[in-house]
């Protein structure tokens, strides 16, 4: 249960659409929290010492305790949180299985072969990455068909879990259809994802987190060129 | 809360550790279920219409409809029936949120080697794989530490979530070990798991459920088998 004193820490990276997915959550729920900004070809001993398994951004740490991995803090947060702001998670179980499904689709499908869009070595590899991406975006029009029934947003009325959990990428989505010279939004094949899209940039809460679009762009052009000059692993 | 008539339906295959998981629970609970066991190679219609989306087992069927994912079936099995049986997860968030990491890493960071040691085309892959598996399986003693703060079960005095994730795999720790000709959890290397592997495979649910590590054996090499042949992908 949320305490008077309770003293919440982020530690993350600007670029990191987990790290965003974690501020969104926060920033929704009205929480103020410290945010420390990790250089990662430099790691701090705060974030080995609180992500020692993987070493990576975002941590969470609550009252000193690190949580690690963007979708567990989240959840989280909505659990210890429960009483301040929106729920993001539904009520109903069925819905919340729903809900965490879609959320699993994103980081086990998208993340990937965006993943490896970046990382690629080759035009071959990348190519065969940003196909994959492209291919695997398309279900979720019916992830968001499933989730919002007719509403306007994955959460219904409001903004809910899988909001979240996508909405934390939607400025990566708007950088690489840049880079990609296509839209990763599809608006004929997605037009449902597409107005969501423009809907949930239109919310205080994306203005006030979202990354700028152009320097998600020039960073996923450094981070594409650097990957490419590397001869070898 | 339960409720229609709580009707209760398994899509499995009996050799995946993900379907063990369910079953595990499903039997912890004391939940009676229609199992239904899926030739993987010829998927049938109920399976591609309750998961078109990953066409893969597990899918708990509830009242006819689809929950797919082994840890979001787990999670909703647990919250639908919180009144029958023990809990699965803990009540306190922060361990729910240690309970859900260690899930995450052995789902991603055990589960892809171990599953690419399987489908390796050519004997370096195989170890390369194999290296990889054995060297993340080392990270859980400290997990085993973490969560059972000195207790014999991931869950404390009893079995918990992670006992369950974790103990689906025990047969095919065994089985891989055998192939292996050396121990995934060392003894030497790993006392605490090691002991909690044997006192979980003493329970009545580990004994009712758990796959024969012989036909594992043989299962596991018919599938190293099929892939080393396999010229190309």
């Amino acid at each position: 249960m949320a305490g008077g004193n309770d003293e919440l820490k982020l530690v993350g990276q600007w670029a990191s659409p987990f790290v965003t997915r974690v501020k969104l959550a926060l920033h929704i729920k009205g929480l103020r929290y410290e945010y420390v900004e990790e250089d990662l070809g430099n790691k701090s001993d705060l974030l080995l010492s609180c992500n020692p398994v993987h070493k990576k951004v975002p941590v969470l740490l609550h009252n000193g305790k690190p949580i690690c991995e963007s979708q567990i803090i989240v959840q989280y947060i909505d659990e210890v949180f429960a009483g301040t702001g929106p729920s993001l998670l539904p009520a109903d179980p069925y819905e919340r299985a729903v809900a965490r499904f879609w959320a699993a689709y994103i980081d086990d499908k998208l993340e990937p072969p965006w993943d490896r869009l970046f990382r690629a070595k080759t035009d071959g590899v990348r190519a065969a990455a940003m196909k994959q991406l492209f291919e695997e975006v398309e279900a979720l029009e019916g992830g968001f068909k499933e989730c919002s029934k007719g509403k306007d947003f994955f959460g219904g009325d409001s903004i809910g879990y899988v909001d979240v959990a996508l909405g934390c990428l939607v400025s990566w989505v708007k950088a690489t259809s840049v880079l990609a010279g296509a839209e990763l939004f599809d608006a004929a094949k997605m037009p449902l994802l597409t107005a969501w899209m423009e809907r949930f940039g239109e919310l205080e809460l994306a203005r006030a987190v979202l990354q700028d679009v152009d320097a998600a762009v020039e960073h996923g052009r450094m981070l594409m060129a650097k990957n490419a000059a590397r001869a070898s692993n | 809360m339960a409720g229609g008539n709580g009707e209760l339906k398994l899509v499995g295959e009996w050799a995946s550790p993900f379907v063990t998981r369910v079953k595990l629970l499903l039997h912890i609970k004391g939940l009676s279920y229609e199992y239904v066991e899926e030739d993987l190679r010829n998927k049938s219609e109920l399976l591609l219409s309750s998961n078109p989306v990953h066409k893969s087992v597990p899918v708990l069927i509830h009242d006819g409809k689809p929950i797919c994912e082994s840890q979001i079936i787990l999670q909703y099995i647990d919250e639908v029936y919180a009144s029958t049986g023990p809990s699965l997860l803990p009540a306190d968030p922060y361990e729910r949120a240690v309970a859900r990491f260690w899930t995450a890493y052995i789902d991603d960071k055990i589960a892809t080697p171990w599953d690419r040691l399987f489908r390796a085309k050519t004997d370096e892959e195989r170890a390369e794989a194999m290296k990889q598996l054995f060297t993340a399986v080392e990270a859980l003693e400290g997990g085993f530490k973490e969560s059972s703060k000195g207790k014999d079960f991931f869950g404390g005095d009893s079995v918990g979530y992670l006992d369950i994730i974790v103990g689906s795999l025990v047969s095919w720790v065994k089985a891989t070990s055998v192939l292996a000709g050396a121990e995934l959890i060392n003894a030497a290397k790993m006392p605490l798991l090691a002991a909690w592997m044997e006192r979980f495979c003493e329970l009545d649910a580990a004994k009712a459920i758990l796959q024969d590590v012989d036909a594992l054996v043989e299962h596991g090499r018919m599938l190293m088998a099929k892939n080393a042949a396999r010229a190309s992908k």
